[in-house]
């Protein structure tokens, strides 16, 4: 029994780290948020450095590593709140490479380990749209999947509408298959569990930056004479956010572990992770906007970004309210036998 | 990073399974004497096969286990729901304070009646005016003639009416700064100097109780770590031996939890959106106290020593087996309301553990100022 990584992994964290925190000032950021749009240059270097594809399998163009190593690289994108495709390329990664046949691997994996040729993954609705397809502008292929099917379409034979989201740091769009495409051979959903699990990493990296920003403003900030931290209205907060920061930590990386481990939890610690990220992203967030008081407010200071992403991640795939009620059904009394 | 459990750690898992699956003492009887009784008996057996005192040196007829072993014998425990043992205060706080800071004569004299039971522990650090603040206490010790005279008044002294030792924290210098006049004592408790009275928890139940001492003896080879020195001492006592407890801690919630679902079926909750919801919040914060109880062993096992973020899991138990007793009785409607649903019994036990064993304010304030670095108050 050891949480510890290895020394290659803790050799990613650092590496991934220090090149996003030099690439991702906070005034590049912004920049590119308010203007919309992604770092091409550094999503090349990125490209370059073989990160898009760090799960997938050698033969395929990837790296060959595992869900483990993508958490780690996707926590420090989140910390640094990197606009890159990334998250969306590596969603549908993981969708085709756990439920695509040989052939449609062979097609579209290569693709998207290299990120010549991106990926996104969309969650249908009812209507038969998925409202909410990260990056759908921009990919070459989408998946689409949900109780009313899986399909793999290409995006110049999809129905593509641009949303404005109140994520600045990512492009989103709404979609519809509209009958072409081809249908993903297997399960989406260990796949799709995989992307819950990476978006509860990337959500454990946004409330970290969020903490430390709290910190740091209520170490310097002094009203009344002191700095603000030493009152416990304030510190017990960010106490609190350590609290569900290291659980979101805990639940991502154990979901992570599972994915190739003992797959047969996957299902269940993926919807944990990503509901209990889910609530602590934006708990984190807006309990560190109120340490801030009126400056967190402003839209001069850079917090709101990060909120604004945890919120928006909370949706994606699943809010916690919906990966709740898979838990409740997985880990009922006798659940083994009653769920398909 | 690999989670699952190492041959050796496997094995000693199942040999711990089964020898618990033999040996298991049942519920406790009816009564208090003969609960504590029982316990006692149980304490006896795990002497007998080696696992009292598990995580001591071997030389102080511990084993010696591995942190892992410990966290791994916590949750076995909690698993097959063994009561506790008898002298759980002197083998958790009293015999390692002994190893770490006594002499040989001390360790000679006291380690091995702790381990057998034959001797209880109970606590002296609480004072009516001293909780949280524990520095400030004013029990005061005065030497006279070669020993050591003790007047004042302790609270919440578990098990104090069982117990041959009290671990006792005086001041000795009323000049010093609070922290520095500080005294740590091993009190024998069967003299006339010291008198108890049960103290009623709002369950009704005399769990604690209140200790007078006027002028109470102790020899002075029974003060350890020197004179002056209580608050170094009886620190170690509050951060030692809790790093396998946060497993333990989180295999118990998870049988409440169990127990839970099982009350969820039977009352015909299980289907109800709302209930649904908080089972599953708390199916994953029980997750995640085990989680981060292992995680954070894995950090102790890397660096050497225990660190404050051990505060965590304390505070978070109390918050889960808070939150689960509520909801079992909210399930148990206007049934709830009875005095002898163990429910209604276990929703008021647990308003305690939010205070006992550090207060979650306190908890706050330790990681607030040491793990996050913000400025204390003080």
């Amino acid at each position: 029994m050891n949480f510890a990584f290895s020394d290659d992994q803790q050799a990613i964290k650092r590496t991934a780290r220090d090149l996003l925190a030099d690439r991702f000032k906070m005034d590049a950021v912004r920049g590119l948020a308010e203007a919309g749009g992604y770092d091409d240059a550094a999503w090349s270097e990125l490209c370059e450095l073989g990160w898009p594809g760090i799960f997938i399998d050698e033969e395929l163009g990837g790296q060959g590593l595992g869900a483990v190593e993508l958490v780690i690289l996707i926590e420090e994108l989140g910390y640094a709140l990197a606009p890159l495709p990334f998250l969306s390329n590596a969603a549908a990664g993981l969708v085709i490479a756990a439920g695509g046949s040989d052939e449609q691997k062979e097609r579209w994996l290569p693709g998207i380990a290299s990120g010549a040729a991106r990926g996104t993954v969309g969650v249908l609705g009812p209507d038969g749209a998925a409202a909410l397809v990260p990056d759908a502008d921009s990919a070459h292929v989408i998946v689409l999947c949900g109780h009313e099917g899986r399909t793999i379409v290409e995006r110049s034979a999809a129905d593509v509408e641009v949303v404005k989201t109140m994520d600045h740091t990512r492009r989103y769009a709404r979609v519809r298959a509209n009958g072409a495409g081809q249908a993903l051979e297997g399960e989406h959903l260990p796949g799709l569990s995989r992307a819950c699990v990476a978006l509860a990493a990337e959500l454990t990296g946004i409330a970290q930056r969020a903490m430390e920003l709290a910190v740091e403003h209520a170490r310097e900030r002094k009203q009344f004479d002191r700095p603000i931290g030493a009152y416990q209205a304030v510190s017990h907060r960010c106490a609190q956010m350590l609290m569900e920061v290291e659980g979101a930590r805990s639940a991502s990386y154990y979901a992570a572990w599972t994915a190739e481990a003992e797959p047969e939890t996957l299902a269940l610690a993926a919807s944990m992770a990503k509901a209990y990220a889910s609530d602590a992203g934006w708990r984190v967030c807006t309990s560190a906007l109120q340490v801030h008081g009126g400056i967190g407010f402003t839209w001069e200071h850079d917090l709101h970004f990060f909120l604004k992403r945890a919120r928006v991640d909370g949706l994606l795939y699943g809010s916690a309210q919906q990966h709740r009620e898979i838990v409740a059904e997985l880990s009922a009394p006798q659940a083994a036998a009653g769920v398909g | 990073m690999d989670l699952t459990l190492s041959p050796s750690e496997q094995a000693f898992r199942d040999e711990l399974r089964a020898w618990l699956a033999e040996n298991h003492p049942g519920v406790g009887p009816p009564g208090e004497d003969a609960a504590f009784d029982h316990r006692r008996a149980w304490q006896r057996k795990l002497f007998d096969a080696g696992y009292a005192g598990f995580s001591w040196p071997r030389e102080y007829g511990g084993r010696g286990a591995t942190l892992i072993e410990q966290a791994l014998f916590g949750e076995e425990m909690a698993r097959a729901k063994a009561p506790s043992p008898a002298n759980v205060l002197g083998m958790v706080m009293g015999g390692p304070v002994v190893i770490h800071h006594g002499s040989d004569e001390q360790k000679e004299r006291w380690l091995q009646p702790i381990l057998t039971g034959d001797e209880i522990w109970c606590q002296g650090f609480s004072e009516p005016d001293s909780g949280s603040d524990l520095a400030s206490l004013k029990t005061r010790a005065v030497k006279s003639n070669g020993e050591w005279l003790v007047t004042g008044q302790k609270v919440w002294t578990t098990f104090a009416h069982k117990s041959k030792w009290c671990m006792l924290v005086a001041r000795t210098d009323q000049d010093a700064p609070k922290h520095q006049g500080l005294t740590y004592f091993i009190m024998d408790m069967e003299q006339e100097a010291v008198q108890i009275r049960p103290l009623h928890q709002i369950t009704n139940e005399p769990e604690f109780n209140e200790l007078f001492m006027e002028e109470a003896r102790i020899p002075d080879e029974n003060v350890v770590g020197g004179v002056g020195n209580g608050w170094a001492v009886a620190i170690t006592t509050l951060m030692n031996e809790r790093a396998g407890l946060g497993a333990a801690a989180a295999a118990g919630v998870r049988i409440a939890l169990e127990e839970l679902k099982q009350l969820a079926r039977e009352r015909g909750a299980e289907g109800d959106p709302v209930i649904r919801q908080r089972l599953a919040q708390l199916t994953i914060e029980v997750e995640l106290l085990r989680l981060n109880s292992w995680r954070g062993l894995t950090r102790i096992m890397k660096r050497g020593t225990a660190g404050p973020e051990g505060s965590l899991p304390k505070w978070q138990w109390a918050e889960i087996n808070q939150a689960l007793t509520e909801l079992a009785v909210d399930m148990l409607g206007e049934e709830g309301a009875y005095w002898d649903s163990p429910w209604t019994y276990r929703l008021l036990r647990s308003r305690a553990n939010s205070i006992e064993g550090g207060t979650t304010e306190i908890l706050k304030n330790i990681i607030a100022e040491r793990v996050l670095g913000l400025p204390k108050l003080r």
